[in-house]
């Protein structure tokens, strides 16, 4: 049983957290066409969107409501409706994807009504889906933030009911066809993941899955749309991510696979809606994990598994035998959202490290009961800098580079923000070779800050004190 | 929220401020900060611009009271330096949680942060920012620092700019407010000279306060308090005994500066250290003033030759960069970093101004913009994302000149690029500034990646000949011609 510590400070010292509109806001940002609109005073969007411009190294489209010192007052619904208007002009997108910060939330208005109702005055101007999700800062973060967002785009564009329509036709289907003739339309997946995949992530996922002939559709995909691609145009706008047809079509596919235990809520919307079954992944690394998935894939598609496939096993198996000589008995602390920070865990602990401290933003995720640790710390980077003396590594985001300098323990840098390094969207942490790429970085900063020998050291190995 | 009230329209009335002479009464009391447009706006809130002319003073700890997302999504991310504490860049916040707000207990969880704060890191002073949801709940932050006070016996100091109540800019200026209110004259320092100036509005950025400081060594000056700029909290409290003082970046701290000559008689004058001019001018007219002030009169003699000399090594350091930068055609495109100054020593190496903005220039600053620039058409309030990325993706600069909220823009457009705002990496004040700046807009243009990044794939080029329109067609097509019907949004990628 791992012992969750509520956080009991009342100031927070270097927040762990990044806040919860931010994480609706990135899931918004893996669709085709879309942006995000923070609905709040103006300076929670500036502060996000210099944030996401400084962690993706890209532009980033994101808008506010602006409400002003009257709008506090008499409500927000005028500013709701004027963004709304003035972006549907400027830059018809596809998708304004509404996160409501703590201010406009403390007034507890009702968003939704306000939303249908400028959507009903407004009836004309069709074309652009209006999804809300209610993400006050003063709860949750990012976690929470994109499974809502996630959750909201399928309640609210999702076709209802189809999984029973498809499948129907396709028996149908099946049965009139004969030896020769044009094979089958793929079979679609769904993969809804987690926030903490990367971008290199999905698209690693994405091919892996078209290896076995099916096609994904991936709710939301960054890969398209924060990638580092250089468009050919400016758009106000995502220029890429999932599309909106395809979220309306999810229902039509066979099987969803979530990443991440944040991603359930999403999964069994989909599921209550669509019937589409849903399978959890709480993490895709680490070989049994991996092992999993591509079984499932080989057995939803009919297909064996690619000979591509099962050379990147091997690979990994080879990482491992070599990785596991620097992380056997090595001290690892870990701050990071309950998924990540169960992905990590699970990833050093299988290598023989041990995990010496967690620190986590929420107690409520299910998934910490699992964490590979004796106990955690619900709090903030100044906790983590606390119980992390005497660590060989600290794995966290870019904020831990305080608490690395102050400690003098080399840090690897997880998740987001990650503002003081280029490529961490295209870094891999999934499937086999995620799995082997994430060995040989975290083996690396073992070697690079290995000691030399020296008397002292070596005398601390004769002290008997802990041979029993 | 009265007292607040009245201290914006205080600010809004600023006599010092030259657009407010120009204005009537009436226009004065409507405030300088145009409202923003829902769904089109940019910029940071009041807190933000409090916290960002505070925050450099290096031995306080700031504390944050509001939910997770003002400082949650804010810290750590300023490029001012500090020669000693490092309290300032520990991030504290109160972190308020639903349950906080419901409960009403928001209030408590505020005193008991500050006397967390109190015993594990013992600062001087602690200064607590209110934010929207503090100040729509009604918190009393003025009367919980009042008790924390006593109590803990520190100076705890609200800072009242929730991000509602408007831009940055006029959080600057509440922050000045703040001090003059809670910190300035706190303290008597037992060690006045006549050389004593402050400098206010410079913020360390990139440590470039520390290229100015030696030219001030050399003239005998001493820095009683650089606002905020590697401040400790005591000099700011002592900095009311100054005998002059400078206002560097004249929108933010104007107030500050007037108040102070009004309550003890320091005067002050605007300048800049951008620019090889400009920091000649400012060096003059900081003897000048201590001299009015009762100095000997030697000091001026003293500058004289500084400038002479140190001149002379700046221009002949620039001539090596005249033939590689001559002709080549600059675009500055930031609030910050934005004196005639720099523009007139990029002139006078040869390069060649096709823009500038001049969103937070005096009437003044662009007079002489205008002078230098021999018209006006160059000088731009602002500028719309798309408008400019145009400009660049058709090669209308060879470099722009801007901060991080447009990186990319340049960048994406594959034009050279180089940070003058708060995160850039070099500091320009000063002399060798100014010739560090010229040497990174060289090493920008001159970088060999960019025939790379802009060349298509060889297996593209013939292709691309036959079957389509030539690339500059397309992006006439799918760039020029909307943005010229469309409306521009003031303000779209402002920054400070
Ligand atoms: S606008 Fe208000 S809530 Fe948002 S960051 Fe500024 S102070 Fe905080």
């Amino acid at each position: 049983m791992v012992h969750v510590y509520p956080q009991t400070k009342s100031a927070t010292v270097n927040p762990l957290k990044s806040s919860q509109p931010l994480g609706a806001a990135l899931a918004f940002l893996g669709v085709e066409g879309a942006v995000p609109l923070f609905h709040g005073s103006q300076g929670c969007t500036s502060f996000a969107l210099v944030l996401c411009v400084r962690h993706f190294k890209e532009t980033v489209p994101l808008q506010t409501t602006a409400m002003d010192e009257l709008a506090t007052v008499v409500g927000g619904a005028g500013h709701l409706e004027e963004a709304i208007l003035n972006l549907k002009e400027r830059a018809n997108p596809r998708l304004i994807g509404i996160c409501t910060t703590a201010l406009a939330e403390t007034r507890s208005e009702d968003f939704a009504r306000q939303i249908a109702n400028i959507k009903m005055m407004r009836a004309e101007e069709s074309g652009t889906e209006i999804v809300l999700a209610n993400t006050p800062d003063f709860d949750g973060a990012l976690e929470e933030g994109w499974s809502k967002a996630v959750a909201a785009m399928i309640e609210r564009i999702t076709r209802r009911g189809q999984q029973a329509r498809r499948s129907k036709k396709a028996t149908v289907i099946e049965r009139i066809r004969e030896p020769g003739e044009q094979p089958l339309k793929p079979k679609k997946l769904a993969i809804l993941p987690g926030w903490h995949l990367t971008v290199a992530d999905i698209e690693h996922l994405r091919e892996m899955v078209e290896s076995f002939g099916l096609k994904p559709v991936i709710l939301p995909d960054l890969s398209g749309s924060l990638d580092g691609t250089v468009p050919d145009r400016w758009m106000p706008v995502t220029y890429g991510g999932t599309s909106v047809e395809d979220i309306q079509e999810l229902g039509t596919a066979v099987q969803c696979i979530g990443v991440g235990e944040h991603m359930r809520r999403p999964a069994e919307l989909l599921q209550k809606l669509t019937g589409v079954p849903y399978i959890l992944f709480q993490s895709l690394t680490g070989v049994r994990n991996v092992d999993r998935f591509v079984s499932l894939l080989s057995e939803i598609s009919g297909v064996p598994v690619p000979a591509k496939i099962h050379r990147c096993r091997s690979q990994l198996q080879d990482a491992l035998l070599d990785g596991h000589l620097h992380f056997a008995g090595k001290k690892i602390a870990i701050a990071a959202e309950p998924d990540q920070l169960y992905q990590l865990a699970t990833f050093f602990t299988g290598l023989g490290a041990e995990i010496v401290a967690a620190v986590t933003t929420t107690g409520t995720s299910e998934i910490l009961q699992k964490v590979p640790a004796e106990s955690i710390q619900i709090g903030d980077l100044g906790d983590f800098e606390k119980l992390a003396g005497g660590a060989d590594l600290l794995v966290t985001h870019s904020h831990g580079r305080q608490a690395a300098e102050r400690l003098g323990i080399p840090l690897l840098r997880v998740g987001f923000p990650a503002f003081d390094r280029l490529g961490s969207q295209h870094k891999l942490t999934i499937l086999y070779r995620g799995t082997r790429d994430m060995i040989f970085e975290a083996a690396n900063i073992f070697q690079a800050n290995q000691h030399t020998p020296s008397p002292e050291m070596v005398d601390a190995l004769r002290k008997r004190s802990n041979a029993g | 929220m009265s007292s607040l009230s009245a201290k914006i329209q205080d600010i809004f009335v600023e006599p010092a401020c030259e657009k407010n002479r120009r204005k009537d009464a009436g226009a004065r009391k409507k405030g300088c900060s145009k409202p923003q447009t829902p769904g089109a706006a940019a910029g940071g809130c009041a807190f933000d611009g409090a916290k960002v002319v505070l925050q450099p003073i290096t031995d306080v700890a700031h504390l944050v009271h509001g939910p997770l997302a003002c400082e949650g999504n804010s810290w750590d991310n300023r490029g001012t330096a500090s020669s000693g504490p490092t309290l300032w860049r520990t991030s504290f916040t109160t972190d308020l949680t639903e349950l906080d707000i419901i409960m009403g207990q928001s209030e408590r969880k505020l005193f008991h942060a500050l006397r967390q704060i109190k015993e594990a890191y013992a600062p001087p002073a602690i200064f607590v920012y209110a934010t929207c949801v503090t100040e729509l709940i009604g918190d009393d932050i003025q009367a919980v620092c009042k008790r924390a006070a006593e109590k803990f016996g520190l100076p705890v100091v609200p800072i009242n700019a929730p991000g509602f109540v408007g831009s940055k800019n006029l959080g600057n200026k509440l922050a000045g407010e703040a001090l003059l209110d809670h910190v300035i004259g706190t303290i008597e320092p037992d060690d006045v000279g006549p050389h004593d100036i402050n400098i206010l509005g410079e913020f360390n950025l990139s440590g470039e306060y520390w290229l100015i400081r030696p030219l001030l060594d050399r003239l005998g000056v001493r820095v009683r308090a650089c606002i905020p700029g590697d401040a400790r909290y005591r000099e700011v409290a002592c900095s009311h005994r100054a005998r002059a003082a400078m206002l560097v970046c004249s929108t933010a701290l104007i107030n500050l500066a007037r108040k102070m000559e009004e309550r003890w008689q320091i005067p002050f004058f605007e300048g800049s250290f951008y620019g090889i001019a400009a920091t000649s001018e400012a060096l003059r007219r900081i003897a000048e003033l201590l001299v009015k002030r009762g100095a000997d009169a030697q000091i001026l003699d003293r500058t004289d030759t500084l400038i002479a000399e140190e001149e002379a090594i700046a221009w002949k350091r620039l001539e090596v960069y005249r033939p590689r930068l001559k002709g080549k055609r600059v675009l500055i495109n930031s609030g910050g970093v934005k004196s005639w100054s720099l523009v007139h020593a990029l002139m006078e190496i040869g390069m060649e101004i096709v823009g500038t903005s001049v969103k937070k220039s005096t009437a003044g600053d662009k007079e002489r913009i205008k002078q230098v620039l021999k018209d006006d058409h160059r000088m731009f309030e602002s500028m719309a994302p798309r408008e400019l990325y145009t400009m660049l993706s058709e090669h209308k600069a060879d470099i722009m000149l801007s901060g991080g909220r447009t990186q990319f823009i340049a960048l994406k457009a594959k034009t050279p690029w180089l940070d003058i705002n708060q995160e850039r990496h070099h500091p320009y004040a000063g002399y060798d500034g100014m010739v560090e700046l010229v040497r990174q807009i060289d090493l920008a243009i001159h970088n060999p990646i960019w025939s790379e990044v802009r060349e298509p794939a060889p297996w593209e080029i013939d292709s691309h000949a036959e079957e389509q329109p030539s690339a500059h067609t397309l992006t006439e097509a799918a760039g020029v011609a909307p943005s010229k019907t469309r409306r521009h949004d003031v303000g779209d990628f402002a920054e400070c």
